[in-house]
């Protein structure tokens, strides 16, 4: 609807250029021409409008901010608010001072989150994937249930492992402790280092299942022919696995393997219903320690600043990865 | 044509956006009759005892005005977030209950009404309120943009039958409260001798503050600047957390306590013989089953040679939110929930004492209980710092204090230095 | 083809483990659900002894459920809607048209996709604020309208990409045959492309839904009393001094069962969908 606006708009402005009955061909032949060449642009406007309003505007906004001092006294009063120049980067990427160190520590435990996460997630959905090949009957029911955690709306799968991993009456404990008499002491899951196992082993349960839909996916279009072909070579089933199947889902286990590290490196949802809003160290991610130091400490600058240097690394991640998938592929 | 195809893709979007809201009925009350919104702190055991005590006052108020009255209960732990962001946002509340430790903090993001001397004399005058309690009103010097409704102290609740079964008295020093605590605990029955509200950031801040004045410990210096690292303010974090980590008299699951109430609970099923809380526990204690009979009230207790501060004057105080359309109605509002009959009734309700000087405390019997809060109060309470940067304080120094009592929990000692190093952290943290 | 028997006790090595970690969760939620107050405060206990409803009536009164069900539903409805609209036309454009600024538009795109949402949040907070000022109105923050907004972040850069894949993969000589018949652009994308991508737009549509429903950063600070969604409200089961998981388990349950239908219904469609744009 909103693009054949335009589109009868500038109809409406080609005809009110004069009537020219001396030539109509010519004329319906430009207008035909501008109208082919500029389609492509119509329909692209909504689209690159809201982009304008929600991304564009909002990242430029946002890189502005983290230039100066905007504090809960200044939100509303941006002119008021001293310029800080390079100030909020300085204190972020202070190491020696405290918000610095801290800074550093969410990303150390950011990173380690996200390789754990990431690839134990992949290694359990290609596991799962190459169990369920040619698997006979029950394989649509196992495929059904394994997705079920990731079209679970996160919060409800993130809630009830959090009653799971509660010190008194969660069912972890009570495993752990009263059924195998595995440790006498109960241990709690959601403070201390304890915490980054939790949100390691809860992000995983939510993610795998994305992991193993795309590995899935990649094993359908392998053709029949290329197994029948190698196991008339006397190849086993594992020489096949190796060689044929791994071997032609390259392309979309390093496209997967991007998105998996993307995604789980900004990953919010898990630590913030966990733990709340204020995480304990051991599971303080980066994206809820940014949200903290804006909401919590009212210092918008400096979590400007930080959501800067957050996407400048994603930035280098994703730049890395094609560069090298560029060389890979060159290779092959 | 570029341009006016953007002009049409935005004006798309408004009617898009404009049916979407519409859709959802944002329509606010029609003319004539005004409705306020009113953001009402978490006095009570619970949000819905809140509504229960505030619906009936509330409705007296509108047959009085005429003015209705949208209540909603905020818990405390979304209280100061909320406010801080309708303060910047200028979308919030007409009138609204604050924690009196923010009241600088609020004032100085100036989304609050002012009571000029014009507006204080519409609801009674300075001289109506209780001196130490308007103290917590705002910075000194400037127009106040709170005003008292509850004040409340600290003390110690013991439970008597425990304390009896072990032949013991209640504390009169920190020393007796630690070999009390020890006496009591029991582990294997599930018997603490304290419970404490470990991850209740707004409380770790308060016990910080208490029991470094015991030690002589100051949070600021005279010009504002935070000194969270002296010595005084070291060892009271110290005597807090060794309840735990030295003493082990408190049950470790209670470093998950979120919220106050939950300690609460502990005490009043007898899992804990000891509880510290402010005047409204008595309320909350007896919506969780325990009568006053049951429990016995004594300041909360210094090491011996420290010094006598049982507790800060706490408190919450009322505001009206600059950005309202219904000034006169708010004010009114105010005058009501400030006015002798409507102190009385709440304060009583609410197990609080009384901001203003024409009522008295009442909310129980017991006039030993009342003698203890009243002498607290008068002698043994000091007024939290007047600056604006309490907000931050009790976010960092509490925040410091819930992540030493986790460390605790998880069965790590806490040293001198654990604790000095995490005060020192939070007031690197702190805005220069 | 033979199996070796490594391989078949490596399958089962394989989902029996995994069925279990996958089960574990929605067993402890159905259970939980089913018991009275007191049994979820004790100990766990693995049966629920005492048997009983209540608290599927109870989750309606203790929260306001009812309303942030509503938030959700309207909110997410109309980013999906809003969001499938608008990709259909921008992701033709980009598979069928070559132009001047494709590169730059399909890049914004894509990247804007692997954005972290708090790099969003704290500048769309500070415009919404300052935006609703100057209005004099509440017009944007912690309204749905806002929320529809933020939730366009998300849900419109992965419905371009999906589905210009999508489109990449219906043949071009379908519409192209459509334009010789003398059908205008939209008219071939109406009648010849946008039927044969109904299971590519339905996935599309399905995954926003998805992600709109279980969102919580953007709806954790933008929304208030009257428009808070389902995921922030379902944490109020647990600020006061009890913690009724009982009813959290039975709230979970209920806010789940619509997405998880939806999703079992439509998922052939969503898998295609899904595996369309990454498999290319």
């Amino acid at each position: 609807m909103a693009t054949t606006l335009p589109g009868r708009a500038a109809a409406g402005k080609t005809s009110r250029g004069g009537p020219d009955p001396a030539t109509p061909p010519t004329k319906a032949r430009r207008k035909w021409l501008s109208w082919k060449r500029s389609t492509p642009y119509l329909l692209l406007v909504p689209a690159a409008v809201l982009e304008l309003l929600i991304h564009v505007i909002p990242m430029v906004v946002g890189l502005w901010m983290s230039f100066i001092e905007l504090t809960q006294y200044y939100i509303t009063n941006w002119s008021e608010a001293p310029w800080k120049g390079l100030g909020n980067f300085t204190v972020a990427l202070d190491f020696s001072g405290p918000l610095g160190r801290q800074l550093l520590r969410s990303f150390g435990v950011t990173l380690g989150f996200t390789v754990l996460t990431v690839g134990i997630s992949f290694g359990l959905g290609l596991c799962a994937a190459l169990a369920l090949q040619r698997f006979g009957r029950g394989r649509g029911f196992i495929r059904t249930l394994f997705l079920t955690p990731y079209a679970l709306p996160a919060y409800a799968g993130i809630i009830t492992w959090k009653f799971m991993l509660q010190r008194d009456n969660g069912l972890v404990n009570q495993l752990i402790t009263n059924d195998l008499h595995l440790t006498g002491n109960r241990p709690f899951w959601l403070i201390g280092s304890n915490a980054f196992v939790s949100v390691v082993v809860v992000a995983i349960w939510q993610q795998w299942p994305f992991a193993f839909l795309m590995t899935m996916a990649g094993m359908q279009v392998i053709p029949d022919e290329v197994y029948q072909a190698s196991s008339i070579d006397g190849a086993s089933t594992w020489q096949q696995i190796r060689h044929v199947t791994l071997g032609m889902m390259k392309p979309i286990n390093s496209v997967l393997l991007l998105l998996l590290f993307l995604w789980t490196f900004r990953e919010f949802n898990t630590p913030f219903v966990l733990f709340g809003p204020t995480p304990p160290a051991s599971a303080d991610l980066l994206t809820i320690h940014i949200y903290s130091s804006s909401f919590i400490n009212w210092n918008f600058g400096l979590g400007s600043a930080m959501s800067a240097l957050l996407m400048l690394f994603l930035i280098l991640v994703a730049g890395g990865w094609a560069l090298w998938n560029r060389r890979i592929s060159r290779d092959a | 044509m570029k341009f006016r195809g953007l002009a049409a893709g935005v004006s798309a979007l408004l009617v898009v956006a404009g049916l979407a809201a519409c859709g959802g009925g944002d329509d606010s009350g029609s003319e004539g009759d005004v409705t306020l919104t009113y953001w009402a702190s978490n006095q009570g055991a619970s949000l819905d005892n809140d509504k229960e005590i505030l619906t009936p006052e509330l409705e007296k108020f509108t047959q009085q005005t005429g003015i209705k009255i949208n209540l909603e209960v905020v818990p405390w732990s979304d209280l100061t977030n909320r406010t801080l962001s309708a303060a910047v946002s200028g979308q919030g509340p007409d009138v609204l209950n604050i924690g009196n430790t923010n009241a600088v903090t609020f004032q100085a993001t100036g989304g609050f009404y002012p009571f000029d001397d014009a507006a204080l004399a519409k609801i009674g005058g300075k001289d109506h309120f209780v001196d130490s309690a308007f103290a917590t009103a705002g910075a000194p010097g400037k127009p106040p943009t709170s005003i008292p409704i509850y004040s409340q102290v600290y003390a110690l609740y013991y439970n008597k039958k425990m304390f009896s079964d072990a032949g013991l008295q209640p504390p009169q020093t920190w020393e007796d409260l630690v070999s009390d605590a020890q006496k009591l605990t029991d582990p294997a029955k599930k018997k603490w001798g304290v419970v404490i509200p470990g991850a209740t950031v707004n409380a770790s801040m308060h016990f910080s503050f208490i029991f470094g004045q015991q030690n002589g410990g100051d949070a600021f210096d005279a010009s504002g600047k935070p000194t969270f690292t002296t010595p005084g303010m070291v060892a009271g974090v110290k005597q807090y957390v060794d309840l735990m980590s030295r003493y082990h008299v408190v049950n470790p699951s209670a470093a998950q306590y979120s919220d106050s109430a939950q300690a609460a609970g502990d005490f009043a099923r007898g899992d804990a013989a000891m509880y510290f809380a402010q005047t409204s526990g008595i309320n909350v204690l007896k919506q969780n089953g325990m009568d006053p009979e049951q429990y016995g009230i004594v300041p909360i207790p210094a090491p011996s040679g420290g010094n006598d501060i049982g507790s800060f004057v706490a408190g919450t105080n009322i505001s009206i939110f600059k950005n309202t359309k219904h000034l006169d109605a708010a004010l009114q509002f105010v005058k009501f929930m400030t006015s002798d009959a409507e102190q009385a009734t709440l304060n009583k309700a609410y197990t609080s004492l009384p901001a203003v000087k024409g009522v008295s405390a009442s909310f129980t019997d017991d006039q030993q209980k009342l003698d203890t809060f009243t002498d607290i109060l008068a002698n043994r309470a000091k007024p939290l710092p007047l600056v604006a940067g309490v907000q931050a304080f009790q976010a960092n120094v509490g925040g410091a204090v819930v992540s030493l009592i986790a460390k605790a929990a998880t069965g790590a000692q806490v040293s001198e230095a654990d604790v000095r190093n995490a005060l020192d952290q939070a007031q690197q943290k702190m805005p220069a | 083809m033979r199996e070796q028997l490594s391989f078949r006790i490596f399958r089962w090595v394989v989902l029996v483990p995994l069925g279990l970690f996958v089960v574990v969760p929605l067993y402890t939620m159905i259970m939980s659900a089913l018991k009275p107050l007191r049994d979820v405060q004790g100990a766990f206990s693995w049966w629920p002894t005492r048997p009983t409803l209540r608290p599927f009536v109870d989750i309606w009164s203790t929260v306001p459920l009812a309303k942030y069900f509503v938030n959700s539903l309207i909110v997410t409805s109309v980013a999906t809607v809003f969001s499938a609209l608008i990709a259909v036309f921008a992701s033709y454009a980009i598979s069928r048209y070559r132009f001047r600024g494709r590169g730059t538009f399909s890049g914004v795109v894509l990247s804007t996709q692997m954005f972290p949402g708090v790099l969003f949040l704290l500048p769309l907070f500070v415009v919404f604020v300052n935006i609703d000022r100057t209005l004099g109105f509440t017009f944007l923050y912690q309204t749905r309208v806002g929320l529809i907004l933020t939730y366009l972040t998300f849900t419109l850069p992965f419905s371009i990409w999906m589905l210009a894949s999508y489109f990449d993969g219906i043949p071009k000589e379908l519409d192209e045959c459509a334009r010789v018949d003398g059908a205008s652009a939209l008219g071939a994308l109406f009648r010849i492309v946008l039927p044969t991508a109904r299971p590519g737009i339905i996935a599309v549509a399905v995954y926003s839904f998805m992600t709109g429903w279980g969102e919580i950063l953007f709806a954790s600070q933008l929304t208030n009393a009257d428009s808070r969604t389902l995921s922030v409200g379902l944490q109020a089961y647990a600020t006061e001094a009890n913690v009724y998981w009982n009813q959290v388990m039975a709230a979970a349950l209920v806010v789940s069962i619509p997405i998880v239908a939806g999703f079992l219904l439509l998922q052939r469609y969503l898998v295609a969908g899904l595996t369309a744009g990454a498999v290319k």
